[in-house]
């Protein structure tokens, strides 16, 4: 029995994963079902625009993301991505378009027939066809499912001492054993609007706070996401409350009238480079640092471990 | 260079802000040779009480850690903010911004004074980010600092030297006080300048965190710091406005080849 710390995506991708693999695995978890980084994501599979600031690697990790999840959860829509900005922040328009790959610039037309209700509000934008969204909460209740149904079990609230567990994807719960390993704190908001319709995630480009704006069901929209070097945990300040909501404001004045369900914050695990790795640490294997690229590249973390753990299990077929 | 008590080799001081990593910073500055770098400290940061692991990693860096009060905009937080750097850094360093408008971000130089005039008696070593107003800069002096950080342009803007008349006029003005030209820098060349005209040292941040290479950015205005610096030092030669051949003709051997008879 392979057990596995933490239910956020690291740790429900790689028990799917090895379930697949035909492993007899479970998952505990200190928290709630509804807790923790992965809850408060905002799920959009964006290889080509986290290209802007993460190093190629996270691309080459999320290649297959999109495809991975599809076969997986509901609610994988593949309709890319819109990046804009403001007229007199046109300058950042043009630095992102040569930071990043997989885009065409489009002009008024082609947005307003991507995204009606943008329509007239921005001369420029680009467009990142290959790109797709999922909802994270959709998406780990529906692992959770696929897991239950093979049979694995998957605890909450209920603390499993880590020295026993085979797998650490606890995120920042488990610095004590990742020296390295530290907490970005991201703030998000989940907005109801049935005045604005978007069919995929906008980012709103600024020099000084960059926004995304990722469409749900039911009128519902997440709107993040700050980043700021603290571990500081508690409720949003209203400063980032702020540049939120103005950046979603000036997206489409629609959204002051939304009402606000949520102001969630949470905190990031992440490495020096910003890039998720698996390590050996304290007698386990960790899975950790995926920072703000959770549902981009765990599918394919999750799958370097099982290829990791396939030797040890020949050995153990070997040794019986 | 010295500022204050402490020995600097390099001229060129860095923020921090806005780097794809912590990683890709620490080679930067590593790349950069600055011995000096800006910290903000946002008060939520402050208020967790525990370093999040990113401080840990400036201090690694071995460079000398400026906190500064960025995203002030009153005297009173602008303290607040300077008292609470000082538990958590543990220097009286800090260079302090009070920002006048939320737009064009310019200093405060009202509310700037006030908050100098505070720390200073309080023992801090004030590094006032401010305009290149010399009465403004002669307050501030008046007030206890002994640095003045004049900007080149609006932060962020990377519009360099904007007003290059006046910023010479403040360093004639004020032979003996350190001048760091702070904001505004886009370009080394624009570094560079800085330095030519005889400032101290340059302060900048977007230009090297939001550039394609930031390592190699970094790289590039350490060395273009320490050319404008050079050439100050060796004495630039005036603009003239004649035309002067810089070989000389008289004496020049007459081949018989045509031309002048």
């Amino acid at each position: 029995m392979i057990t596995i710390l933490g239910a956020g995506v690291a740790g429900l991708c790689a028990a799917t994963v090895l379930a697949e693999r035909g492993y007899r695995v479970q998952v505990m978890d200190s928290g709630p079902q509804a807790a923790g980084a992965s809850w408060l994501a905002g799920g959009m599979l964006a290889p080509f625009v986290e290209a802007e600031s993460a190093p190629p690697e996270v691309a080459r990790l999320g290649a297959t993301a999109a495809d991975w999840w599809a076969a997986r959860v509901p609610g994988v829509v593949r309709r890319g991505t819109l990046v804009v900005a403001l007229a007199r922040d046109q300058a950042e328009l043009d630095r992102f378009a040569a930071r990043t790959t997989g885009h065409e610039r489009i002009g008024p037309d082609r947005i307003a027939g991507l995204e009606p209700d943008l329509a007239g509000r921005f001369g420029s934008a680009l467009y990142y066809p290959d790109e797709a969204h999922l909802d994270p909460r959709v998406a780990l209740k529906a692992l959770a499912e696929g897991l239950r149904n093979r049979g694995v079990t998957i605890t909450y609230d209920t603390h499993f001492p880590p020295e026993q567990a085979d797998i650490d994807c606890r995120g920042i719960a488990a610095r004590d054993n990742l020296l390295d390993l530290r907490a970005v704190r991201g703030e998000m908001l989940m907005l109801h609007c049935r005045d604005v319709a978007l069919s995929r995630p906008v980012r709103l480009l600024h020099p000084r706070f960059p926004v995304y704006v990722v469409p749900r069901d039911n009128g519902l929209f997440m709107v993040g996401a700050t980043m700021i070097e603290t571990d500081a945990t508690g409720p949003m300040t209203l400063r980032s409350a702020s540049e939120l909501m103005s950046a979603a404001f000036a997206l489409h004045p629609g959204f002051a009238e939304a009402a606000i369900l949520e102001m969630g914050s949470g905190l990031r695990p992440a490495w020096p480079d910003n890039l998720p790795r698996l390590t050996q640490a304290a007698g386990r294997w960790h899975l950790n640092g995926l920072y703000r690229h959770g549902f981009l590249t765990a599918p394919a973390l999750a799958g370097q471990l099982a290829d990791m753990l396939a030797p040890t299990r020949q050995e153990a077929a070997l040794a019986y | 260079m010295q500022l204050f008590d402490i020995e600097l080799t390099s001229r060129l001081l860095l923020g921090t802000a806005q780097y794809p990593s912590p990683q890709v910073l620490t080679e930067a500055i590593s790349a950069s040779g600055c011995g000096v770098i800006t910290v903000s400290l946002r008060r939520e940061t402050a208020g967790s009480g525990k370093a999040n692991g990113f401080w840990p990693l400036l201090k690694a860096t071995g460079a000398r850690i400026l906190p500064n009060t960025a995203g002030c905009h009153s005297a009173r937080e602008a303290i607040t903010t300077a008292q609470m750097a000082r538990e958590v850094f543990s220097t009286n360093w800090i260079k302090l911004e009070v920002i006048g408008n939320a737009d064009t971000l310019q200093p405060d130089p009202f509310a700037l004074l006030e908050a100098a005039r505070i720390l200073c008696a309080e023992g801090f070593a004030v590094f006032p980010y401010t305009t290149e107003d010399i009465i403004v800069a002669e307050r501030l002096l008046d007030a206890g600092c002994r640095v003045l950080m004049p900007w080149g342009a609006p932060i962020g803007t990377g519009r360099g030297l904007r007003n290059v008349d006046a910023l010479i006029r403040m360093r004639g003005h004020f032979p003996g006080v350190p001048l760091i030209v702070d904001a505004g820098i886009g370009a080394p060349s624009q570094a560079a300048k800085a330095m030519e005209i005889g400032f101290d040292a340059v302060l900048l941040n977007t230009a090297v965190a939001k550039a394609g290479d930031p390592v190699a950015m970094a790289r590039a205005f350490g060395q273009a710091v320490a050319a404008g610096r050079l050439a100050f030092e060796a004495g630039l030669m005036p603009p003239r406005d004649m035309a002067v051949p810089s070989t000389p003709v008289l004496g020049m051997a007459d081949l018989g080849l045509g031309g002048m008879r």
